[in-house]
């Protein structure tokens, strides 16, 4: 049996080189993986093509930012439309420094799910009529448009999950779930970092949510606390 | 006498009925699950992968119970969880029975606008675009006129759409308007003012309902 563990975050993200397109889990505080984010920003890695919901103001993505190892983000949201503190990407951003691919959340998550799904394309309602719809076919199904949307993958996803056990069968807790699942199956190295690792047997076979053959390295790190402020 | 944030969502709460499923975006739309009927139960859906959350709570800050807007909020009995994709494909597929999302502009056609104001030269979608283009039922909460007096509800909008063609009612400060197939049909007024004060300072033609009346609060 395949040893995926590894001890720790930094071992873990071992053949990340300059360049790589990378999926990272998590929408606002929840389920991201902080720690391997840490990890990546120790290791230096520039030139990055980051795949994610969200990098904000206080997002730990948003820390990749400060040696500016982020040359280009998908993601769907990114900007803010008011409010006057900028993360470091926004402001990166509005000085041409980095490339921003703004995607519909639900059109993220449905690429990302294609392609772990073997689909190469597929047909969504949503962005059609936007800016969003510019460059891409249309297609018409019983009267109503529809937008052509390719699949989406990555050569590495950090994701973060609540507990692996050794074969990487993976349960979540809360909102922390959200991307983490999908990204799981779309990235050719997958990489989670969980608060617990336990044997084969203890995870309830009904209540797994991503099988263990999509994963590829577990490290299990202590979750960094998140304070909330209004 | 114009409706504060508050009576906006507490107007907007008597669109929903018991057992309906809603989604509220971020912002004055949040503000709705505060002014839910007592006696219905609605179930609140977050894109972010939860159905059955319920309100703000500030007392034990679990970061991973959190709504769209990252604001902790309780996990009532009977919710659950699910990632992504299966949120979407909830939201896309139209499951859900309402959608209340904010807005920057609605047009005369039910276009919707309310991600990217030009003169901020940024804007970020979330799932707004799948909200309103999956919505069953879309109402926007929004102020009648933006802070310098320029109408919102106009003929056709003017800064980058969120979706097309699918506003079915709008609640603003002042007025409560339903989108039909032939335009823009003016409800409700806010206390003290007339249908002739509302069509003033909007920016399409409505039709007055031969039932307007007072929104009742």
């Amino acid at each position: 049996m395949t040893n995926k563990i590894y001890s720790d975050a930094d071992s873990a993200l071992e053949g990340i080189s300059s360049g790589a397109t990378i999926m990272f889990g998590g929408f606002a505080s929840a389920g991201s993986p902080s720690n391997l984010i840490l990890a990546l920003k120790r290791r230096g890695t520039r030139h990055l093509i980051g795949i994610a919901n969200n990098i904000g103001l206080g997002d730990k993505l948003d820390e990749l930012c400060e040696a500016q190892q982020i040359r280009k983000m998908i993601a769907s949201f990114a900007i803010r439309a008011t409010g006057t503190r900028q993360s470091l990407f926004e402001q990166q951003y509005r000085r041409g420094e980095v490339e921003l691919e703004l995607v519909p959340q639900g059109t993220l998550a449905e690429r990302m799910r294609a392609a772990g799904a073997g689909i190469p394309g597929f047909y969504t309602p949503t962005g059609v009529g936007t800016v969003i719809a510019e460059g891409k076919e249309v297609k018409s199904f019983d009267g109503l448009d529809y937008l052509l949307e390719r699949a989406l993958t990555a050569d590495f996803a950090l994701i973060k999950a609540d507990t692996a056990d050794r074969l990487g069968n993976l349960t979540y807790h809360g909102t922390g779930r959200n991307f983490n699942p999908v990204m799981a199956t779309a990235a050719r190295t997958v990489i989670v970092e969980v608060g617990r690792i336990v044997e084969p047997g203890d995870l309830d076979p009904e209540l797994v949510v991503t099988p263990g053959l999509y994963v590829d390295r577990i490290v299990r790190c202590d979750p960094i606390p998140i304070r909330w402020h209004a | 006498m114009a409706l504060t944030r508050e009576l906006i969502a507490l107007r907007i709460a008597r669109e929903l009925h018991d057992g309906m499923s809603v989604n509220l975006g971020i912002g004055l739309p949040t503000l709705v699950s505060n002014f839910l009927p007592s006696g219905i139960h609605v179930m609140l859906q977050a894109e972010n992968g939860v159905l059955g959350y319920g309100a703000v709570r500030e007392d034990e800050f679990d970061s991973d119970y959190i709504n769209a807007g990252g604001q902790p909020v309780s996990i009532l009995p009977g919710a659950c969880f699910f990632d992504s994709a299966q949120s979407f494909a909830m939201i896309r597929g139209g499951h859900l029975d309402v959608s209340v999302l904010g807005g920057l502009q609605v047009s005369a056609a039910g276009d919707l606008a309310n991600w990217l104001v030009p003169s901020r030269g940024g804007g970020s979608i979330g799932g707004a675009m799948d909200l309103a283009a999956g919505a069953r039922r879309l109402i926007v909460a929004m102020e009648h006129s933006t802070s310098k007096g320029e109408p919102k509800v106009l003929d056709r909008c003017t800064y980058p759409l969120t979706a097309e063609r699918s506003v079915d009612l709008v609640v603003t400060d002042l007025a409560v308007i339903s989108v039909e197939s032939d335009g823009l049909l003016l409800r409700e007024v806010a206390p003290g003012h007339s249908a002739a004060d509302i069509q003033r300072i909007t920016g399409a033609m409505l039709r007055i309902a031969p039932d307007l009346h007072e929104i009742q609060l």
